[in-house]
């Protein structure tokens, strides 16, 4: 069981989320039981690359999942609320008043034929019934607020006379327009200049702490999730291997794989002729049945130790400290193996 | 330094017109590339690095002749590029390859990646026809995955392994430039690893020349000997990577480097350098074109344009700040760079 | 340094070929459509042997009678028997096919390839052209052609290959933009490809999927256009057995004897529907994400 912080008031609840795609005889299990916790107020870290599944945890969050993708198993308790029991009257209720989404190409989510402001406005009609011009003045301050120069002038353009970072700051607006208590980023910044991320980022967190929203940061990035989280859970092949607070999750990780995801990235100033490690072979394939440990087969620890459970049997979650525990067969013996200090090969 | 440079670039420009209307008339011009200069040493690696849109693609494309300059020229070993019959180019070629962003993209997924790793052979005629199949399987070896591998179709691999064919693409020719357009950014962490470690392997054991584009600093620092900034078309700044990391002069540079986000998470509410958005490519300002994003601009910087000066240590700066020495060396924090 | 070995299965390699005919073979459309342009085929080729009588003999004995054992289809205003008629109209049909789609197949390639691949201005200068043959209604265009030249099966069929070359050139252009922008195209170049390597050895087989499935769709409509031409007396001329021509003469029977205008009418229906799902299943199949 995921030992999660529990703040005073859990937001968002899952337990056991099965998401699957496909039919037939092969499925992909992109999702294969998620147990996961957002307090109120609270900056989650969700981080795994590419076919994690983290993505697609996301959208079954938002029950966006489209067909041939479905969710087979689970709860998700929002604020105690079942969501995989709305309907989907109250979902479109549900999402944008409660809960709020970014994308990582905020150009392909506004709408291209309307004025930018309309976008921020029309929320606001719908949700709070506010007046046309109630509405257009809000979206102007809301805009403001998300730091668009002139916004007044800005409301009027469409979304193709907007730079990147622009278009991301106004679907941020978008996004919190209501106050949503829950805003689901994924992977908001990927697509943006560096100088203009960090800006993005900023404001995010700004946002988040000014309204008291809780945000779910999906990301492949750990610069990212080292700016703004609280708490951190690294997902690999589907499932959720390791999960604490972000001070440990980003010094002294437990699970190889989020061990792993640490050393393989070069940091600034820190490389100095040294090699980088990087992690042999290349992600599983989600249709064929994995008994073990996903990480197993690209695992060196396993190597090293010549475990044989790990391909065997799935590991549970084992405890490191109060709030942190990792899915690692290698955990209970692990004392001393990471005493080494982390080596780096020289460079050849 | 007796030898001449292996690549020697001299005023280059590279302009992309406007073009509007029925018979598609040109209403303006893009400057991509707008004078640039620069030397690549054998078994030399330049990173260069900048935000979109600022030119380094272009520039990467058309200094192996891609891309046909509006101005200037490129000497490569010892040749003038574009002055070059197609005969004389095509022998060129084999010497400057060019490894891509995407690897999904950059094979014809009607052919076999084998079939597109032999093609270079077979365009080039190098070697006798019946050994070309057995230098593929070689150099398949040589990046890491198995001589099996070349029979099956880009959509059959995975990313890294698509990249790893892509240097074999690359390598089988034996070049001694290869340009890298952000070769690890569409990559997984993970997988990026994988490939940097490749690369610098590659790199002393054919004694490559690489021009690394990249707009990821943390992999320039990693990879490059060298480095070069870019800001809209012009090199801003350019030093050996140890000084432009530690001591980074220009106020760009600055920025880009306080941007990165630190895993230090002591440091995680630092103020972050304030940069406003970019201008429009087509209608920079006049002088410096940094200059109304810039924290240190000044009277001077409007009028004229700032030009690369390198000074005695090599390290080359276009900053009428810098110049004058108002700023000192050191790193500069995000604080004083938002003024 | 990696003490990991990895373990993956390498897949057996199977030839492309034989994995598009086995997803054509379970196309259902593909496999309908290909039955019927492969019975169209084989009764074209053996229709001397197939076909009970000749179908221009003429027997005033045997007028417009209903369908039979004698005669299945029934027989005509002449008593010529349709059955036969119909079976030999398939050479004509097939015929047609081929010849309107070779000329606006081949030409309309040829100026997208140029169009495409070309300089801005040879692009425009093609293009232009081309949307000055759009702008023209097909029919009108056909008319117009047929007008010039004077009314027979031959230039009935040039004036169909000439309406559709438009269709063809703004497919193979746009096709021709898209891949020529592809990586894989400036890999070959960096390569040292020449131009008319990248063109034909990399560029052509990327747009032939499209291609293939276009022509799949435009050619039984190039048929049907023929064959309204013979209806309008400004194709095939009678006594041919072209199904077109067939509808013509036995207009006037329409209420007495609707087995003259239903057995012509019907072949030509199942062969263009035919011609038309085989098109869906060839896009299907083609489709590298199916």
């Amino acid at each position: 069981m995921a030992a999660g912080i529990r703040s005073p008031h859990t937001l968002l609840d899952i337990k056991g989320l099965r998401t699957q795609f496909g039919s037939g005889r092969n499925p992909v299990n992109a999702v294969q039981g998620i147990d996961l916790q957002i307090g109120a107020g609270e900056i989650l870290g969700l981080v795994g690359e590419s076919g994690s599944g983290k993505s697609v945890l996301a959208l079954s969050i938002l029950r966006l999942i489209q067909s041939p993708g479905r969710i087979i198993g689970g709860s998700i308790l929002f604020d105690g609320k079942d969501v995989l029991a709305m309907s989907n009257r109250e979902l479109s209720g549900w999402r944008g008043r409660d809960i709020g989404i970014i994308f990582q190409q905020p150009q392909s989510c506004l709408n291209p034929v309307r004025r930018i402001g309309w976008q921020v406005a029309e929320p606001l009609r719908q949700q709070e019934k506010l007046s046309r011009k109630a509405a257009w003045d809000k979206a102007v301050t809301l805009l403001r607020s998300v730091g668009i120069p002139a916004p007044e002038e800005k409301a009027l353009a469409y979304p193709h006379q907007l730079s990147g970072g622009q278009a991301q700051r106004v679907m941020i607006a978008v996004a919190l327009a209501l106050r949503p208590r829950l805003l689901i980023a994924d992977e908001p910044t990927t697509a943006l200049d560096v100088t203009i991320q960090a800006q993005i980022l900023e404001l995010l967190r700004d946002s988040c702490r000014d309204f008291g929203t809780s945000l779910m940061l999906v990301t492949h990035d750990l610069g990212v999730v080292a700016r703004l989280a609280d708490r951190v859970a690294v997902m690999y092949a589907g499932r959720i291997v390791e999960e604490g607070p972000v001070a440990p999750m980003l010094t002294a990780p437990s699970h190889p794989y989020a061990r792993g995801l640490l050393d393989a990235a070069p940091r600034l100033g820190q490389m100095g002729g040294l090699r980088l490690r990087d992690i042999p072979g290349s992600i599983p394939d989600l249709s064929q049945p994995m008994p073990g440990c996903a990480f197993a087969p690209r695992c060196e620890l396993r190597a090293n130790l010549g475990l044989s459970a790990c391909l065997g049997e799935l590991p549970p979650f084992i405890p490191i400290s109060e709030h942190h525990a990792a899915r690692c067969w290698a955990l209970p013996q692990a004392d001393g193996i990471y005493s080494t200090p982390m080596t780096m090969g020289t460079r050849a | 330094m007796s030898l001449p440079p292996l690549l020697d670039v001299n005023g280059l420009h590279v302009r992309y017109p406007i073009r509007k209307g029925l018979f598609g008339g040109v209403v303006g011009h893009v400057s991509a590339v707008d004078g640039v200069s620069l030397t690549l040493n054998r078994g030399e690696t330049l990173g260069l690095v900048g935000e979109s849109g600022c030119g380094k693609s272009t520039l990467g494309r058309t200094v192996i002749a891609l891309q046909k300059p509006s101005a200037g020229n490129v000497r490569f070993r010892n040749q003038d590029l574009f002055a070059l019959s197609a005969a004389e180019l095509k022998q060129q070629r084999r010497f400057a390859q060019l490894i891509f962003q995407n690897p999904r993209a950059c094979f014809d997924p009607r052919r076999t990646v084998g079939s597109s790793v032999r093609m270079g052979l077979d365009i080039q005629e190098l070697l006798d026809p019946s050994e070309r199949e057995e230098a593929v399987a070689e150099i398949f070896r040589k990046v890491g995955l198995r001589p099996e591998h070349r029979f099956r179709y880009p959509h059959e691999l995975s990313g890294g392994q698509l990249q790893r064919i892509g240097i074999a693409r690359a390598l089988i020719l034996k070049p001694s430039l290869i340009v890298c357009d952000e070769p690890v950014s569409a990559l997984d962490v993970s997988v990026q690893a994988q490939i940097l470690n490749l690369l610098s392997d590659l790199k002393a054991e054919f004694e490559l020349a690489l021009l690394f584009v990249s707009h990821n600093l943390a992999v320039v620092e990693y990879i490059a000997d060298r480095v070069a900034v870019m800001y809209y078309g012009r090199i801003v700044e350019m030093a050996s990577t140890h000084a432009l990391f530690s001591s980074p002069r220009h106020p760009y540079t600055r920025a880009l480097l306080a941007a990165v986000p630190t895993m230090d998470i002591a440091r995680r509410d630092d103020p972050v350098p304030r940069l406003g958005d970019p201008p429009d490519p087509a209608n920079l300002p006049t002088g410096c074109r940094f200059r109304n994003r810039c924290p240190l601009a000044f009277a001077r910087c409007a009028e004229a344009e700032p030009l690369l000066v390198t000074a005695e240590d090599g390290h080359g700066v276009a900053c009428w700040a810098a110049e004058s020495a108002s700023i000192d060396a050191g790193p500069m924090t995000a604080a004083a760079l938002n003024g | 340094m990696s003490t990991v070995v990895l373990e993956e299965p390498i897949v057996a390699i199977i030839p492309r070929w034989r994995v598009m005919a086995g997803k054509l073979l379970r196309n259902r459309a593909a496999v309908v459509g290909g039955s019927v342009v492969l019975a169209l085929l084989l009764l074209a080729a053996f229709a001397p042997w197939i076909a009970p009588y000749d179908p221009f003999k003429i027997n005033p004995v045997q007028r417009l009678k209903p369908p039979s054992f004698q005669h299945w289809f029934g027989t005509d205003e002449v008593g010529r028997d349709l059955l036969s008629r119909i079976i030999f109209g398939t050479r004509y049909f097939l015929l047609i096919c081929l010849i309107t789609a070779s000329i606006s197949a081949t030409i309309g390639t040829l100026l997208g390839l140029i169009a495409g691949a070309g300089s801005a201005l040879t692009d425009s200068i093609i293009m232009r052209i081309i949307d000055i043959l759009l702008a023209f209604p097909y029919i009108l265009l056909v008319l117009v052609v047929v007008a010039i030249l004077g009314p027979s099966l031959w230039t009935g069929m040039a004036a169909v290959g000439i309406a559709g070359i438009p269709g063809y050139a703004r497919l193979v252009r746009s096709s021709v933009l898209t891949v020529k922008r592809e990586d894989y195209v400036t890999s070959a170049r960096a390569l040292g490809a020449s131009d008319a390597e990248i063109l034909f050895g990399t560029v052509l087989p990327n747009v032939m999927s499209p291609l293939i499935v276009y022509l799949a769709f435009a050619t039984p409509l190039s048929a049907l256009i023929a064959s309204a031409l013979s209806f309008a007396g400004l194709g095939t001329q009678p006594p041919a057995p072209e199904w077109g021509a067939m509808l013509v003469n036995s207009r006037t029977y329409l209420f007495s004897a609707w087995w003259a205008v239903a057995a012509p009418g019907m072949a030509l229906f199942i062969s263009i529907f035919g011609m038309n799902i085989l098109g869906n299943g060839l896009r299907d199949v083609l489709d590298p994400r199916s």
